[in-house]
């Protein structure tokens, strides 16, 4: 397997609005964004009209088109808040989608240079990940590296990278209890690696700067595990969580892979943790169960597809974890929605949507 | 964090053996006196046992050659590769330290991207002494360095880690690339600085190179045996990755960690690619059975130590990998040699420490007490 081609017409750019006024943050992504397609989901809970600058290619989809295209069949699923993007995953028509929080700019490296991520997500999204074998030199795709001594050559072709987990310098994607022990704690490390996720390991995905291959993981990532206080600060919610464990596990059964390390963006100071930590830390508690939850689920043979995972692993959290709080019945209630959604309005690629914004 | 070039108290100064397996010489040892010269090393001399070699002044160390490999373990000597780095392992065998760091006499020290010199045995103490996390992949890499920590959705009931039996460093400069990459890519020097130690995951093999390692000799000892290579062995440059095979398969089942990443060495040799073709050139395919065996090892439950563990999967490998190659039954069979030597020399009751003179050179010791 070699490196794929990807062209920036295969790519959309997906933005929750979250804040109503987008002109400083895509004012500052514009020269890594102007080439590229933009949707950006405005949060239903939001009152005031978006501002958004001029000269970008976007569509912007509201609380009227979640409505319109969700209408009242699919209940279980809430697309406010940090949830909203999943809508733009949803309209989008292109094979390969970036998204990142609106409270984040793009970073600088440890020599100063500014970081393309949205170059650097594809790059690890067209190489092959390496998810039997740890190279100890990362990821061998890399300029400047290789496969070390002992990696078994049959091993070296790898697998396609369905998903790409970037980083954040400056806030760093603590949870509350962690980041209100030391308020002070910024993240100021640059590490210059790309890497795979080794098959069977787990790891927490954060939503803040995510790409992915959206045919293969879109029905994987949903608004699915919503706190009863999920509020719009990222210590609030652990949605993002729950979906990247879904997505470790189908891509683990089918043979896929998920990168994690650059690129890095710089994440805003927003928020207080201690403010958080006093509101909601239902999601630290629910993590107990999620995820020796994941740790335990195994796929049948039969399950061939994304969504033939995705709905055994349903029937799964309806069996174990459902009767553990309600949040996970309403978890599962979700995953089915929204599969079903995936398939009504979201599957295909290639002619675009019409914006109703 | 700052770190002293000489720390004015040396971490596991009492603690710790420098293990340097050597056919040459050991003038490298001049680069790294400020970090190492509070530390006692063992010097592992492979090949001709009559050649001198040198020690560089004010260093506290014993040194075996082959005539004292084979006094101390007899007929069990054959477990000990000669012409091939693996005899360092003789060195894990007769130490009586808890914790044990070896190094390649090419290894040289490196600096990091501010130009400051790295002191590479400080920090694989440093990953040796805070816990690993393998059961729970952190994306923020190891969570116990100064300036990390926990990402969101980590669960607090992981927090605690497990404690670390392995540290892997890596190398600038000169890769360690098997003998095909570097046939294909001789000028490829490695110039990128990850700054960042992480946790193999439970259930992950890797390649471990034997060349700047670290680990905790009470926790994973046994398992490091570095195999049959060199003189009269059909593979060479194998040694390390069939170490690292076993104990990573030791450690998950024992729920012990294994880290990877800092500290950098500079390696300095390039050694002759068609030389390694003809050591790596069975492995290379051998490997592809290899794997495949590691990765579905089942320990029973009564396997409860190292040594056990060693035995049963010497059994495993006899059964599962004899068929590949006559050379697995023999390695089989030096595997139990090993753990033999290993329980004769590192009896479970510790008898009081005989009283060792400090800062003395020491030639080929007496023979251990029976």
């Amino acid at each position: 397997m070699s490196q794929t081609n990807i062209g920036d017409d295969e790519v959309d750019i997906v933005i929750g609005a979250l804040h109503a006024d987008l002109t400083s943050f895509l004012n500052e992504w514009r020269p890594l964004f102007s080439r590229f397609h933009l949707i950006i989901v405005k949060d239903p809970d939001l009152r005031e009209e978006l501002k958004i600058p001029e000269g970008f290619n976007l569509h912007v989809y509201t609380k009227s088109d979640i409505d319109r295209v969700v209408g009242s069949s699919y209940t279980a699923i809430n697309f406010s808040g940090y949830s909203c993007r999943y809508f733009g995953y949803l309209m989008s028509r292109k094979k390969y989608i970036f998204s990142v929080d609106d409270d984040c700019i793009p970073a600088k490296d440890d020599k100063g240079l500014s970081v393309d991520a949205v170059d650097q997500h594809i790059t690890n999204l067209a190489t092959p990940a390496t998810p039997f074998f740890f190279n100890t030199l990362y990821d061998p795709f890399r300029k400047g590296t290789d496969f070390v001594r002992g990696y078994p050559f049959s091993l070296r072709s790898g697998v396609t990278c369905a998903l790409s987990c970037g980083l954040w310098l400056n806030l760093a994607d603590h949870d509350a209890p962690t980041q209100a022990l030391k308020p002070g704690h910024r993240n100021s490390r640059y590490v210059d690696a790309v890497l795979t996720v080794p098959a069977r390991a787990l790891m927490p995905v954060s939503g803040v700067n995510i790409a992915f291959n959206r045919e293969l993981a879109g029905p994987a990532l949903f608004p699915g595990l919503r706190l009863a206080a999920e509020g719009k600060l990222r210590w609030e919610t652990v949605e993002d969580i729950w979906c990247g464990l879904c997505v470790k596990v189908v891509c683990d059964h089918l043979g896929l892979g998920v990168k994690t390390g650059l690129p890095y963006v710089w994440r805003n100071d927003r928020g207080n943790a201690i403010e958080s930590l006093k509101k909601e830390w239902e999601g630290v508690k629910l993590m107990e169960e999620v995820v020796p939850f994941f740790q335990s689920v195994r796929l049948s043979q039969a399950a061939v597809t994304t969504e033939d995972c995705m709905l055994e692993i349903v029937a799964l959290v309806k069996e174990r974890l459902a009767t553990l709080d309600p949040v996970f019945a309403r978890a599962a209630q979700a995953m089915a929605d929204w599969i079903k959604l995936w398939k009504a309005v979201g599957s295909g690629s290639g002619s675009s949507r019409p914006s109703n914004g | 964090m700052a770190q002293p070039a000489i720390p004015v108290t040396p971490a596991l100064k009492d603690d710790l053996d420098i293990v340097i397996p050597t056919i040459r010489n050991l003038d490298f040892l001049e680069m790294w006196r400020p970090f190492f010269q509070p530390y006692h090393l063992i010097i592992v001399q492979d090949g001709d046992p009559t050649k001198t070699i040198r020690v560089p002044e004010g260093f506290d160390y014993e040194l075996y050659n082959r005539n004292d490999v084979n006094r101390i373990l007899g007929p069990k000597a054959s477990c000990i590769s000669f012409k091939d780095s693996a005899c360092r392992c003789f060195g894990f065998l007769v130490s009586k330290k808890k914790y044990i760091f070896t190094i390649d006499d090419d290894c040289f020290v490196a600096k990091d991207p501010s130009g400051k010199e790295i002191n590479a045995l400080a920090q694989h103490i440093q990953n040796l002494l805070t816990p690993s996390t393998p059961f729970f992949f952190n994306t923020l890499y190891d969570p116990f360095r100064e300036g990390a920590d926990f990402v969101r959705g980590y669960p607090f009931s992981l927090r605690e880690g497990a404690p670390t039996a392995i540290s892997h460093g890596l190398w600038l400069n000169i890769p360690d690339y098997d003998a095909p990459t570097q046939l294909v890519k001789p000028l490829e020097r490695n110039t990128r600085y990850v700054d960042a130690v992480m946790t193999i995951p439970k259930g992950t093999l890797f390649p471990m190179c034997g060349m700047n390692l670290g680990f905790d000799r009470e926790l994973i000892g046994p398992a490091m045996y570095f195999g049959l290579m060199g003189d009269g062995q059909p593979i060479g440059r194998y040694d390390d990755m069939w170490a690292g095979w076993c104990a990573k398969v030791i450690c998950d089942h024992m729920s012990l960690g294994v880290k990877t990443g800092l500290p950098y060495i500079w390696h300095s040799k390039a050694s002759n690619p068609f030389v390694n073709l003809k050591k790596e050139y069975k492995g290379i395919y051998w490997q592809e059975d290899i794997i495949p065996f590691f990765q579905s090892v089942v320990f029973p439950k009564e396997c409860i130590t190292v040594q056990q563990c060693y035995i049963e999967l010497s059994k495993q490998v006899k059964e599962k990998l004899g068929h590949v190659d006559p050379y697995f039954q023999k390695l089989a069979d030096s595997m139990v040699t090993w753990i033999e030597a290993w329980e004769e020399l590192n009896p479970p009751t510790k008898a009081a420490p005989a009283a060792q003179p400090n800062g003395v050179k020491k030639d080929a010791p007496a023979p251990k007490p029976k």
